[in-house]
Parts: C-alpha cells; structure tokens; sequence
C-alpha cells in the first residue's frame, strides 16, 4: 500500500502564497469590496453614536470607544461571508477542481482565501476605525494595547473565515453560501456592544452575558481604554479558539470530500 | 473496500500496466441512484479515447474518479501506472482536467492564469511557458486582457493552455466543446489533435456523436452505467447491419454553410 507522502511546510507556504496572489489581485482590482463591507457598519456606527447614543447610559463618557469594538466585530462578521461566496464561485466554475487534481498542497487551496480575508480585514479595520477618530474615538491604549486589539481581531477575522469556509465549499447556491453570515452581524445586537448587559431583562442578559461577542467586546473596550482585560480575555480566546478549531476541522473534512 | 481493490489491482498488474488508464469494474453510487455499475475501459498511451454518452450518463462521474477528485465505491482505476485511491499524489503529477465549465480566473488576465499555474506547478520560467503558450494558442493579443472579457471559444482555449503546462502524460477533457460556437469547436478539435500528435493520451467525454468520430481512435459508449460498446470507429460500424448503398443528393450542413459565409465575411 503506498503512502501519501504529507506535503511539506515550504511546499505549503509557497502554494499558499501563490494563489493568494490571485485572491489579493481580485480584491486589488476592485478596491469598493473594502468599501462597501465597510458601509452597514459605518452607517449603524452613525446611527448609534448620533441618534441613540444620547439616551444610552453606559457609565463611561466617550460613547464612540464604547462603540468602536462591536462595530468592528460587525465589520468582520459581514466580510467573511465574501470568502464564502469566493470559495463558492471557485467551485462553482471548476476552479477548485482544477486546483485539487494539481500536485501541490491540500490546504493551501483555502489557506489562501483565509489568508486573503485577513489582509482584507486589516485594511477594512483601519477604515472604520479612521472614521472613528473622525467620530471622536480617543484611545488611551498603548503599543502592548494596541498589538492586543490587532492580535484579538486576527484570531477573531482567522475563527470567523475558517466557519465561512465551510458553507462556501457546501452551499448549493449564492444565497446558501452567505447566508450564515446574518445570525453573526445580529449577535452584536444582543450582547455588550451598545448597551450594557445590565440593562437587559433577565434570559436576554443571561444569553448575551455567556455569548462569545460579549467576551471579545469587553476584551477590546478594556485594550481601548488602557484598564486590565481580567478574566474577559481568556473567556474570548476560548470562544475564538474553540470555534476556529472545530470550523477548521470542519473545512477541511468537507473540502476532501467536496472536491 | 480497499482489500477488493488492492486484490483486483494485483490481478490485473499483468494487463493494466501498459495502459495509460485503466479501469476495471468501476462502481459509484450517490445514494441510491448508481451511477456506475461496473465501468471497464482502457486507454492506450498517446491516443484519444471518447467515452461517450447522453447527459447524466455518468461520464463526469468517471472522469472524476480517475482525476481523484472523486472516490470509487469499488473496482479499480489505474492512471499512469497508480492506483487512484492509494497514490492520487502520484497519479495527480502526471494528469491534467479540463473539466465541463472553462475554469479561468476572469479577473486575472490570460497570462497572469498561465504564470498561477506554471508558479504552482513549479515550471522554470513561468512568464516564458505562459508567452509560449499564448503565442501556441493564439492568445497573445488578448494576454493582457482580463479574462472576462473573452470569448467562449478564447476562454475554453486558454483553459486548454493551462491544462498543458507542465506537459502532463495524460489529460481529462470533460465535454470541451459543449457551448461553443462551430469555429470555436474545430479549433479546439485541432487543439486535441496537435496533442495526440505531441504524445499525450486524452481521455475526452462528449455527447456529440461527430466529435467522437473526427478525433478518437476508439470509442466507448456509456449507458446504463456500463459501457455498451468499445472499439475503434469501424469496428463499431461492424457491429450494426451493413451499409445500404443509396444515391442521394449531397445537400451542404448547416455547418459548412455557416462556415463558408463566415469564412466569406472574414476574407472581405
């Protein structure tokens, strides 16, 4: 019985890298996705910030800081769905075949959209959080806190792409494949990222209290204002690696007996 | 499963070693609608073997298993000497699939799907194999051009391009022409041909009764999940009543007559 000789890391990386080179073109060439992933977050922040934000009472001063880190977990849940949808016009066009019946890398395939909705998602990330500044978002966070919030938001946009690889490679249509992104931008809504759970009535504030996004929110609020991230920390990284894990698996599973 | 599979290919290591593909009691079911039920082909190295068949007859399911992109439920399939469930790395190093759908990236341009391929193939020179390939099928014009903005007969010939770097032994056409336009389907027939000619063994499949007969040396028909006839083109025209000799006027196709204005028009 021969073996499948498991590829090499080198071998992987410059797979990898090559076909994040297409991904990276594509999105390069039409620069409005960053844009346009950015708009429905932008125009909640607004809303919230300017509309609401004067009758919401959430003990701090600056309500905009209060904002910034679940507009940003909007941000992302929103843009992973175009991994799904890129995976799954891959797969759609043959694409995805082509590249298994190739000799190289197994999962280098979707390494490379993974990779490719991290630097989207950084550079999504800078342009809302310069809105912010134009919204009055002041940080009292320094390089340690800073490299936090970009470290917690890799781990965060790594989990989330990894969960939209899995209906990108299984959905039999357009609207299939994204759909999975809509529960993501609404867990927001029912957690700490605009209003304090303490206001909530109590099963509503008992299920936003132990979901992950409360966690993340209050990691990254803590990282903004400077103060001690606690426990909070440790609760996200747990919801984030548990989930990215298990989506990973997952994935990769799926894409062997997809393709 | 894999006992039955490695107990056939013993067996058949006498036969199925000179073949290019070679496959044996192939069966597939999804679900309980079986696809396959018991496939037995061999493609010679060099030719052009046909598997044709009507739509849902179960050729992409074949053609999949023997690219690995897809497991066998039994039986054996050999390509380039490996079995494609125990070495699919193996077999993958000297195959290529062109599959149903052109599968080029539209947003890169012609040459930027070239130099990808050649990159993860890791050929010497990728810009040099992509300018070669453009010039080869015509595309040079066109190589700076997203690919979105080609034709059907461009994007299935740049398809054809990009299956061929690397010069695998053995290449999967998947009904190549299916949508194209006459013009664009003789340049893909001359395409297929020049291959042979180089050396490499083409398994097409194809539900055009004429496409089989201009290009392939053998052919084999796919109904029912068995192949219901294999043989070159004459020894399937033994197989049926002989010819009756009739005097009738020739008529022109629609073909030729579409081809001669067009031919006209593109002379003016």
């Amino acid at each position: 019985m021969a073996v499948t000789q498991p590829a090499t890391l080198p071998a992987m990386i410059h797979d990898t890298n090559a076909l994040t080179g297409r991904l990276m073109k594509a999105i390069l060439r039409s620069p409005d996705t960053i844009i346009t992933v950015a708009l429905t977050p932008i125009a909640i922040f607004v809303l919230f910030r300017y509309v609401f934000g004067g009758a919401i009472e959430t003990g701090e001063e600056n309500y905009t800081n209060y904002l910034l880190p679940g507009i940003l977990i909007i941000t992302i849940a929103s843009s992973v769905a175009y991994t799904a949808l890129r995976i799954f016009t891959d797969t759609q066009k043959g694409i995805t075949a082509r590249l298994a019946t190739m000799p190289i890398s197994r999962s280098s395939v979707l390494w490379s959209h993974v990779v490719t909705s991290l630097v989207s998602n950084l550079a999504t990330a800078a342009v809302i959080i310069g809105v912010g500044f134009a919204m009055g978002f002041r940080p009292d966070a320094g390089l340690g806190g800073w490299l936090g919030i970009a470290g917690v938001l890799g781990l965060f946009t790594l989990s989330l792409t990894w969960l939209a690889v899995i209906p990108g490679l299984a959905a039999k249509t357009m609207e299939g494949a994204t759909a999975f992104s809509y529960p993501l931008i609404f867990l927001p809504f029912l957690s700490s990222a605009f209003v304090p759970t303490a206001s909530m009535p109590g099963p509503v504030r008992w299920f936003a209290e132990n979901q992950p996004v409360t966690s993340v929110v209050d990691t990254l609020r803590s990282l903004i204002e400077g103060t001690p991230v606690g426990n909070d920390i440790w609760v996200a990284l747990a919801w984030i690696v548990g989930i990215g894990a298990v989506a990973y698996v997952v994935a990769l599973r799926r894409y062997r007996k997809a393709v | 499963m894999t006992r039955n599979r490695t107990s056939t290919a013993r067996k058949e290591r006498g036969t199925g070693m000179n073949a290019a593909i070679s496959i044996r009691n192939l069966t597939k079911s999804f679900g309980d609608n079986a696809v396959l039920k018991g496939v037995d082909l061999e493609v010679r190295p060099g030719t052009i073997f046909a598997l044709l068949g009507s739509n849902g007859a179960g050729k992409t399911t074949t053609v999949n298993i023997a690219s690995t992109l897809l497991a066998a439920d039994g039986g054996s399939v050999r390509v380039a000497g490996h079995d494609v469930a125990e070495s699919p790395e193996e077999v993958r190093r000297s195959i290529s699939l062109t599959g149903q759908f052109a599968a080029v990236d539209e947003v890169l341009t012609g040459r930027e799907n070239l130099v990808l391929i050649a990159r993860l193939r890791r050929v010497d020179a990728p810009a040099k194999v992509a300018d070669d390939l453009l010039a080869r099928f015509g595309l040079t014009d066109a190589a700076d051009r997203p690919a979105s903005t080609y034709s059907g007969g461009m994007k299935r010939r740049l398809d054809i391009a990009m299956s061929l770097i690397g010069s695998p032994a053995i290449i999967f056409l998947d009904e190549p022409t299916t949508g194209l336009d006459p013009e664009a389907r003789l340049e893909v027939w001359k395409t297929v041909q020049e291959l042979r000619d180089g050396g490499t063994t083409i398994l097409l499949t194809t539900q055009y009764l004429d496409e089989a007969e201009q290009l392939a040396e053998r052919i084999a028909i796919l109904h029912g999940g068995t192949i219901i006839a294999d043989g070159t083109l004459d020894e399937l025209k033994r197989m049926f009543p002989p010819a009756k000799v009739e005097y009738v006027e020739k008529q022109p196709t629609l073909e030729e007559i579409f081809l001669a204005i067009i031919g006209a028009k593109e002379a003016n």
